[in-house]
């Protein structure tokens, strides 16, 4: 049986193991924060946290992340570092349709724990695994700026 | 348009309890309508925001509105919400004076409190707007109230939920009951699919899912999702497909140069029947030919859709952006009353155009019709999407002219040739409605194979913007349809605009060049309007000194020659392997009274940057076998890594209508990057994208 560390709480689920992660959140436990862009890790909405580190959940197998913490949006909504980044992205309006949002949320979130540097030439190396279609981009590095200031 | 058929206060505004709801046509991809509308009643009516919400769009209930497309809902729902709110204050203070018996002007409204000043009674404007009668019209006369000072910024809509992933998307629906469904892709449409391992489907159905077949239409469903995806592509490998002679492979631009095509004079920006085909300038002082490749709307989410039929009626949950006209071409696929179906806009991923959410819709419901009485969530997978969405068509523009003495521009011949950008499922003769939904090339529904229409309204599809917002005397401007090019397309965000403002500015860019002129300056010289040339005026003042080894590029376009003008400057560099950086853009905007200035920045950020990939990465790869772009390998865009720093001032007069701009930044984007590679190289590119490939392939034969 699959069993997942998800948002602090351990699941037992019922999912076959092969079922890539982010399927098992969003049709299983009903997470549905994290979206499906792709299924071939190639857009990065589908990004969580696994032990603190931004991963792309779309296309590996659930049962890879047994025994790993794993964090999605709406674990960090509830954590003051997530709502940290989240009142940025909501300041800087860094949102259009918003499908792409969620992952980047938690990739800047993963940035901030690591310690990152405000620099934006590196925060836009870090950020382009993520694609976004309308264009937020320039509100997405201002929110992800004023994150990496902020813990300075 | 909007007000004609919806005249009355009620169609658009209603209150419902404390608060108001605002009706209206226009859907909210992302663009802010929904946020921009409110803005609109919170200055009309004084409310405060939080007493203010936008009703879903609902065929049946919400106003019919068309398309949600052409940067219009600004113009047409905005200025409708405007009137019916300013009706409904008049009427309210009209009404709360005669039951007081005083006059209307003892009256104040603020906050959405109607007070009389001498006795200081107090009466609350929605609950006065619900008193109003139901026949109330909407007085097209109607003032605006004059604002002392802009509103607050107001959060848009939705946003708190999208950074908390609680924004609900078609996607993330969920019924009791409910199944999933994927479709099984044909290789293109119209393939036949000529036959089913029978093993395959009998393992699937045995695991306990369905498998829903119509003639060539293949689709599975069950209950868990993932079940869903592993059956759709092992049967995918279980299906012979047979595609005649398949799709004609070859270059794109010789091919649509070597086919007949319905030409049409362009006279002000509008196709004549009658007029005659104007001919090239005959030895022309300056010839050349502009391309750009079959482009995807490439949505970030793969299109999805729910639905459900119960009792003969069907109600499909749909991010299209024409509810009506998908309602009205579903209905008559399967034959159905359109009353019968009934069509609910819920937020899908941004779209650019008609992409993948129509055929998703449709597909969703004949699934539905084979499984009656359970909710059905279709989701296309990337695949399917880059696979099958209509696409934006290969264009080129030729142009020829010639020059006077001061060499300034004499005569300019121009000929935008494409197929049609209008692939919307919408009623039109010959069934056109259900022919341009996918999923009826592969049913035998007896559905008459579509067959396009020139579009000869202003500045639509191939020719908008064709026609130069510049002064020029001898204008030979022809449209150029070529119908059945290999791949189906439809509208993708601008239309004919990009590629007929490329044709145009590196013309003026390199005119400018040729007469030893600053290219802002040639620009302003073949200018009357004096708003265009206060945008070049702004820019010119607010560019910054050029660095070192980068190029500039300048455009400017007024979106079809009507709406937001836009003048910009994009600096880069080209690196040794032939890779664009973006450095820096400066743009400056003027779109009359502007409703919400973060909304419309952001708009025109959104545009910059979408031009700024098509103009670099965007192209559809296909073989005789279908189409090769199937994923964001196969067809690269822009990512963060080269997205540059965006100034935008926006100069519009505040007394000017509201223009829209939600289309207006993308053309002369690519126009100005394309000069740039060229002040940045010397390199003249005439054919989009201007990838590394393409950079390095000029680089050798310069």
């Amino acid at each position: 049986m699959l069993k997942l560390t998800i948002n602090g709480a351990e699941h037992e689920l019922t999912s076959d193991p092969d079922t890539p992660l982010a399927y098992v959140l969003r049709d299983e436990l009903r997470l549905k924060g994290t979206k499906i862009g792709c299924g071939l890790e190639q857009c990065g909405a589908c990004t969580v946290l696994v032990d603190g580190e931004a991963v792309q959940s779309c296309a590996t197998p659930a049962a890879v992340f047994e025994g790993r913490e794993i964090v999605t949006i709406e674990g960090l909504t509830d954590t003051a570092e997530g709502r940290c980044v989240q009142d940025a992205f909501v300041e800087a309006r860094a949102a259009q349709c918003g499908y792409c949002t969620a992952g980047l949320v938690v990739a800047v979130a993963a940035l901030a724990r690591a310690g990152a540097a405000k620099d934006r030439e590196a925060l836009k190396e870090a950020l382009t695994g993520h694609l976004c279609r309308c264009g937020s981009h320039p509100r997405v590095l201002t929110a992800a700026e004023a994150v990496l200031e902020g813990q300075t | 348009m909007s007000l004609d058929a919806h005249p009355l206060v009620r169609d658009w505004l209603r209150a419902d309890g404390d608060g108001l709801v605002l009706r209206t046509g226009k859907v909210d991809l992302g663009q802010r309508i929904s946020t921009a509308l409110m803005r609109i009643a919170a200055e009309e009516t004084t409310l405060p925001f939080d007493r203010i919400d936008v009703a879903p769009v609902r065929t049946g209930d919400s106003p019919d509105e068309g398309i949600t497309s052409g940067s219009n809902s600004i113009l047409q729902s905005g200025r409708a919400q405007r009137l019916a709110c300013a009706t409904a204050r008049g009427a309210a203070l009209a009404l709360v004076a005669e039951r007081l018996g005083v006059a209307a002007d003892t009256l104040d409204l603020a906050d959405g409190q109607i007070s009389h000043r001498a006795t200081n009674r107090q009466f609350d404007l929605v609950e006065t707007i619900a008193d109003l009668p139901a026949d109330l019209r909407v007085d097209p006369q109607a003032a605006p109230r004059v604002l002392d000072a802009s509103l607050p910024d107001l959060e848009p809509r939705g946003l708190r939920q999208m950074v908390e992933g609680r924004f609900a998307y078609v996607h993330d629906l969920d019924r009791p009951g409910m199944l999933h469904a994927r479709i099984v892709r044909p290789p293109m449409g119209g393939a036949r699919l000529a036959a089913v391992d029978p093993e395959a489907e009998a393992r699937w159905r045995d695991a306990g899912l369905t498998i829903v077949r119509e003639d060539s239409f293949l689709a599975v469903a069950g209950p868990r999702e993932w079940p869903v995806v592993r059956a759709a592509q092992s049967l995918a490998t279980a299906c012979q497909w047979d595609i005649g002679e398949g799709l004609e492979t070859g270059d794109i631009f010789e091919i649509m140069q070597a086919r007949d095509a319905q030409r049409f004079a362009v006279l002000d920006g509008t196709p004549s029947q009658d007029a005659p085909v104007p001919d090239p300038v005959p030895d022309p002082d300056f010839e050349a030919r502009y391309e750009r490749p079959y482009t995807m709307h490439g949505a970030l989410a793969p299109s999805a859709a729910l639905a459900e039929w119960t009792e003969g009626k069907l109600e499909i949950l749909t991010h299209s952006q024409g509810i009506y006209f998908l309602r009205d071409s579903i209905a008559d696929s399967l034959g159905l009353n359109p009353e019968s179906v009934v069509l609910q806009h819920t937020p899908g991923s941004g779209c650019y155009g008609h992409n993948g959410a129509d055929d998703a819709a449709f597909d969703a419901a004949l699934v539905a019709r084979a499984i009656p009485d359970t909710p059905i969530l279709l989701k296309y997978m990337r695949e399917d999407e880059h696979g099958l969405e209509p696409l934006g068509t290969a264009m080129t523009v030729s142009v020829a002219g010639d020059l006077d003495q001061s060499g300034d521009i004499a005569a300019l011949w121009m000929e935008a040739r494409g197929d049609t950008h209008r692939g919307r499922p919408r009623a039109g003769p010959n069934r056109a409605g259900a022919a341009r939904l996918v999923a009826n090339s592969l049913r035998d529904a007896d559905v008459p194979r579509f067959v396009p229409e020139p579009n000869m309204g202003t500045h639509a599809g191939l020719h908008r913007n064709l026609d130069p917002i510049y002064r020029i005397p001898d204008k030979r401007m022809v449209k150029a349809l070529v119908p059945d090019l290999p791949m189906r397309p439809s509208a993708l965000r601008c239309l004919g605009a990009p590629t007929n403002v490329l044709a145009m500015e590196c013309t003026m860019d390199d005119l400018a060049r040729r007469a030893g002129c600053d290219p802002i300056d040639y620009r302003r010289r073949h200018l009357d309007d004096p708003r265009a040339i206060a945008v070049l005026d702004a820019l010119a003042d607010r560019l910054p000194k050029l660095a070192e080894g980068s190029g500039r590029g300048i455009a400017y376009a007024q979106y079809k020659n009507a709406m937001t003008r836009v003048g910009l400057a994009v600096d880069l560099t080209v690196d040794d392997l032939g890779a664009v950086r973006l450095q820096a853009v400066h743009l400056v905007a003027d779109a009359g009274r502007v409703v919400d200035p973060d909304g419309l920045c952001a708009q025109l950020e959104g545009g910059v940057l979408q031009g700024a990939s098509w103009a670099l990465h965007e192209r559809v790869v296909w073989g005789r076998e279908g189409r090769e772009s199937l994923d964001w390998d196969s067809y690269p865009v822009l990512r963060f890594d080269n997205v540059p720093p965006i100034d935008i001032t926006l100069i519009g007069p505040s007394d000017a209508p509201s223009v829209g701009a939600g289309e207006a930044s993308p053309g002369p984007t690519v126009a100005a990057i394309a000069n740039g590679i060229f002040d940045a190289t010397g390199l003249r590119l005439r054919r989009m994208p201007f990838d590394a490939d393409t950079i390095m392939g000029a680089a050798l034969q310069a």
